[in-house]
């Protein structure tokens, strides 16, 4: 039986998520296609809307304080203000209580892995009582076989940013002894459950290996490791011990709190009826009269065309490979939409590694309904639209935009999608 | 002058090292200033080949025969550096038979061991060999690491009695009477080991005899000296493969030319080089035609490179000298035999002695023949043992014990620390202490990197030469952080924060020359993951910004949520599953 819906979208990270849930609310059938597990296991789970202008100032308090400065081709520009707050209007209601900072215009500051702090507009109900703002003393506790996270030198860096509270480190063996390399899902699973160790479970030992260094800290930091389906036992376990508030600081890859946002937005798109086709890679498309009539699915060897009325294009960034590159261009590799890019490839990037690098925005060029466009400012195709990391025109690393920017665009793609039917 | 003579030597390349280690075993008091990292300028810069001397067998059969001896030793002697893997060279249909025999023929006078193999035989040992190529004449070439055999040599020499000073830039030649009696150096660390953020200031070296040993940069120093050295550096680029295409030192045959060689290491695959001269051995521009040129030309020995992932490149310059008034034009053509300037004889300035040229693989002959130089100043004939005392790493060792269950590392991780340790494997990862991967690229253990941190301090670009620690596909995306992370056992933090911003902005250098196709994802990746992630690009201790935190998000209303009850309250949607 042939696949027919009235929106496909490709790609399933935040974007691609809210633009579905955004085309299924205008009642237009919507089957969204993920090829492999989304970027989001890279991600920290934090939800950026706007933490620095383009000239670097900032922290911003007020994310959209800075909309202003932003260059007339930011996606920001293109979509409004309105569409952010849409976003992120979307983005609570399919987390729920999961996440905070609904309650504020202002950004958060959240303690890092590495001890700096960054502005974000939402952050995991795990990570709240990290914040930075918040002036009541701190105790970082670290493990002595996970080197991604050394407590005493994040609490240092905290100090030396002029953070207003006490921040001390501390590092101890995790009560249960795993391999020297174990994974920090193996640590989630024995607090989850709640593993035996010597006779008490592991989260009590856990606490118990804790307490000595406490000296009066009201809240403890650990590393994103404090359960995962049972997250919120853990923690209140944890702090009924402790008489103190816990607390996550979000890690690098594989990171849980990008993983169990991913399952948030799945659940998502289950409830909203959205269909999902995932563990094939959409490699190619159809077209008739000037509209994309399919995109072709490579299901094992054989091509199979889902047809749809209307496509949104939500495969990703360069990590995502929703852009490609050679020594030759930049492209975007499923409807090869146009990407403007230098000619000479050492104009993709400057010499210093954290400056203002072009490859960093390099994307499709969004009209104002978020269709990609030709060099000649045409849309591409009437009916297909883009959002998320492979519009271009944003520096989301410096400016702390990516959520944002999947969000937004993510709100209006889909629309413009549904409503295109 | 003292019984034993203080010899200081400027330069911590092979060549330096080498002679220091050398004098020091025949019981000199020996100084070595480096100005930056051991290896910092062409040692540290080049493919890693252990000629067997097949490359020089027609043109110059003197350096051939010296290598294929030098092979011999560093084999016995260096062994942990050194991966036999073989080597190839390559008659592509455009190559004559004319050149072909006459590197045979070459090969067998300079008594490098030869066998000659068909195309099936040839593509049989190297399946990726374009399909093709006529045949090819197998030598005994192999990959030698050359930061692990810089530290080894310095390291005995330390274990002689030698003071190693890195981060120790010569700024001045002393000279009395006519003569040089020192140097003066300054620190731009502490003592001995690395140390951020502390000057060390200046310090005049005073020494019975001088010897320049810092090749591409010997000129600088003759400057200082008042002497005219005339080294005429020549640039090379080096682009390094993300996995090993072949696993034998792939040479085409043919009379010269660039893009000729790819050099298996490691877990990498080096493509090399070009030679072209340059004013300044410290800047000299670095293209985009000259890592395509490799790419392309590469590619007519091995056709998959042309579609292959690399994930950086680097130049090195040549420290090439002739003598005055040779004249030649091409830089290929200027002979890779060294020189050795004694500047009383040269230039009327006794306490001083350069040595320019030379090549990497004969190191320690170069280093003999300039001991001897030197000890005969001192009317000293202690012999040279260099060639037969192994160097530290390399007494005694097998890999074939099972060390996976011994360090209770897992394989290829265990097996491949090991092999990088040599016989200090025991004295480094016998530890009690959890051992985790730190480098899952290279597969370097906390352990190695502990031990690194030991003797190179806090600066992690020399604990990165030392352990191989974030030179993999990554280039450091998840393991820089962490590198630093281990520093934080010994040093404050804004030495681990200074120390890792060094060691990223060095990845980035070569990392950017390989910025498209799956390195640029990757680097899109690394980028994303430390400057939002981890918000490095802005933190405001960084950037010095004061935060007005109050003007920030508090919390969600602390105080009527707080605590334990919180937690407790709100199970959460998704916990009743």
């Amino acid at each position: 039986m042939a696949i027919e819906e009235d929106v496909i979208v490709v790609g399933g990270g935040v974007a691609g998520t809210v633009a579905a849930l955004s085309a299924a609310e205008t009642g237009a059938s919507v089957r969204l296609i993920t090829h492999k597990k989304s970027t989001l296991r890279h991600a920290s789970g934090l939800i950026d809307v706007l933490g620095y202008t383009p000239d670097a100032d900032g922290p911003l308090a007020d994310p959209f304080e800075g909309l202003d400065s932003l260059p007339e081709e930011h996606p920001y520009r293109v979509v409004g203000e309105d569409a952010i707050r849409e976003g992120l209007a979307t983005f609570d209601d399919i987390v729920g209580d999961e996440y905070h900072g609904e309650h504020t215009d202002a950004n958060a500051l959240v303690p890092t892995h590495g001890g700096a702090v960054k502005p974000t507009a939402r952050y995991p109900k795990a990570a709240a009582a990290g914040v930075a703002s918040d002036d009541r003393d701190m105790l970082l506790v670290g493990f002595a076989s996970m080197t991604d996270f050394e407590a005493s030198l994040a609490a240092d860096h905290l100090d030396a940013a002029g953070v207003p509270f006490e921040a001390r480190g501390v590092t101890i063996e995790f009560p249960k002894r795993f391999r020297a390399d174990a994974k920090v899902t193996r640590f989630a699973k024995a607090l989850d459950t709640d593993e035996d160790v010597g006779g008490r479970g592991t989260r009590e030992a856990l606490a118990a290996a804790v307490e000595p260094h406490l000296d009066g800290a009201a809240r403890v930091g650990f590393p994103s490791l404090l359960g995962d389906d049972h997250r919120h036992e853990v923690r209140a376990d944890l702090e009924a011990y402790l008489g103190a508030e816990v607390f996550e600081v979000p890690m690098g890859p594989p990171s849980l709190p990008g993983l169990r946002l991913e399952d948030l937005l799945f659940d998502a798109l289950d409830e909203a009826g959205v269909g999902i086709s995932s563990g094939n890679k959409a490699v190619g498309y159809e077209t008739d009269d000037g509209e994309v009539s399919a995109v072709i699915v490579d299901r094992k060897g054989r091509e199979i065309p889902y047809h749809a009325d209307a496509f949104v294009l939500a495969t990703g960034g360069l990590v995502g490979k929703g852009i490609d590159s050679s020594r030759e261009g930049v492209r975007e590799p499923l409807f090869d939409c146009y990407i403007p890019h230098p000619d000479d490839r050492y104009d993709w990037f400057v010499e210093d590694a954290f400056g203002d690098h072009p490859f960093t925005s390099f994307g499709v060029v969004p009209d104002d309904r978020l269709r990609p466009t030709r060099a000649d400012g045409h849309a591409e195709f009437e009916n297909l639209f883009a959002a998320g990391g492979v519009v271009g025109g944003a520096n989301v690393a410096a400016e702390k935009s990516a959520s944002g920017v999947s969000l937004a665009t993510g709100v209006v793609a889909g629309r413009a999608a549904g409503d295109s039917i | 002058m003292t019984d034993t003579p203080e010899i200081l030597v400027i330069g911590g390349g092979s060549t330096g090292t080498g002679i220091a280690r050398d004098l020091a075993m025949r019981g000199m008091d020996v100084t070595l200033v480096e100005q930056g990292n051991l290896t910092h300028g062409t040692t540290g810069r080049m493919h890693g080949l252990l000629h067997s001397g097949g490359r020089y067998a027609v043109t110059d059969q003197p350096s051939a025969k010296e290598c294929i001896e030098e092979n011999r030793v560093l084999r016995e002697i260096a062994s942990h550096t050194v991966e036999m893997t073989g080597g190839l060279f390559v008659k592509r249909p455009e190559d004559t038979e004319e050149y072909f025999e006459k590197k045979l023929k070459g090969c067998k006078e300079c008594g490098i061991p030869t066998e000659v193999l068909s195309n099936a035989e040839a593509r049989q040992l190297e399946p990726y060999l374009a399909k093709d190529i006529d045949k090819a004449i197998r030598v005994p070439d192999g990959a030698i690491d050359p930061f692990r055999l810089c530290v080894a040599n310095a390291a005995s020499a330390e274990q002689h009695g030698a003071r190693i000073e890195t981060h120790s830039k010569v700024v001045d030649v002393l000279i009395e009477a006519g003569e040089v009696v020192g140097v003066e150096v300054e620190h731009t660390s502490g003592e001995g080991k690395r140390v951020h953020g502390r000057s060390g200031g200046r310090e005049k070296i005073y020494a019975d005899y001088v010897v320049n040993a810092t090749g591409a940069w010997a000129g600088r120093v003759g400057d200082m000296a008042g002497v005219d050295i005339e080294v005429r550096p020549s640039k090379g680029v080096m682009t390094i493969m993300n996995v090993r295409q072949v696993d034998t030192v792939i040479n085409r045959c043919q009379p010269k030319g660039n893009a000729d060689i790819i050099v298996p290491h490691e877990t990498t695959a080096i493509l090399g080089t070009t030679d072209e001269e340059v004013e300044d051995p410290e800047d000299y521009p670095e293209e985009q035609w000259e890592v395509d040129m490799m790419i392309s030309e590469l590619s007519k020995l091995v056709p998959m490179l042309q579609e292959a992932r690399t994930i950086r490149s680097f130049w090195g310059v040549r420290p090439l000298y002739e003598p005055p008034g040779t004249g030649t034009t091409d830089p290929t053509d200027i002979t890779r035999d060294f020189f050795l300037l004694d500047h009383a004889a040269r230039d009327d300035l006794p306490g001083m002695t350069s040595i320019v040229g030379g090549k990497f693989t004969t190191f320690r002959m170069m280093a003999e023949k300039i001991s001897d130089h030197v000890c005969a100043k001192f009317g000293d004939t202690t012999e040279c043992r260099t060639a037969d005392v192994p160097l530290p790493g390399s007494e005694d060792f097998s890999v074939l014990r099972d060390y996976m269950d011994e360090f209770g590392l897992r394989s290829p991780i265990g097996r491949r620390s090991v092999q990088r340790l040599g016989s200090r494997a025991d004295e480094v990862l016998k530890t009690n202490e959890p051992n985790p991967t730190v480098c899952e690229c290279e597969g370097v253990t906390r352990a190695e990197v502990r031990d690194a941190i030991s003797s190179a301090g806090s600066d992690l670009n020399a604990v990165r030469l030392r352990t191989r620690a974030s030179m993999g596909n990554c280039q450091g995306a998840f393991c820089c952080h962490r590198m630093a992370n281990e520093l934080a056992m010994e040093y404050p933090e804004p030495v681990a924060r200074e120390a890792l911003d060094e060691l990223y902005q060095e990845r980035w250098k070569g990392e950017r020359h390989a910025m498209w196709g799956e390195q640029l994802s990757q680097a899109m990746l690394k980028h994303l993951l430390h400057a939002t992630t981890m918000n490095r690009d802005r933190d405001p201790v960084r950037v010095g910004s004061d935060v007005d935190f109050g003007a920030f998000d508090g919390g969600p209303a602390v105080g009527d949520d707080a605590g334990a009850k919180r937690a407790a309250a709100d199970g959460g949607r998704r916990d009743g599953d």
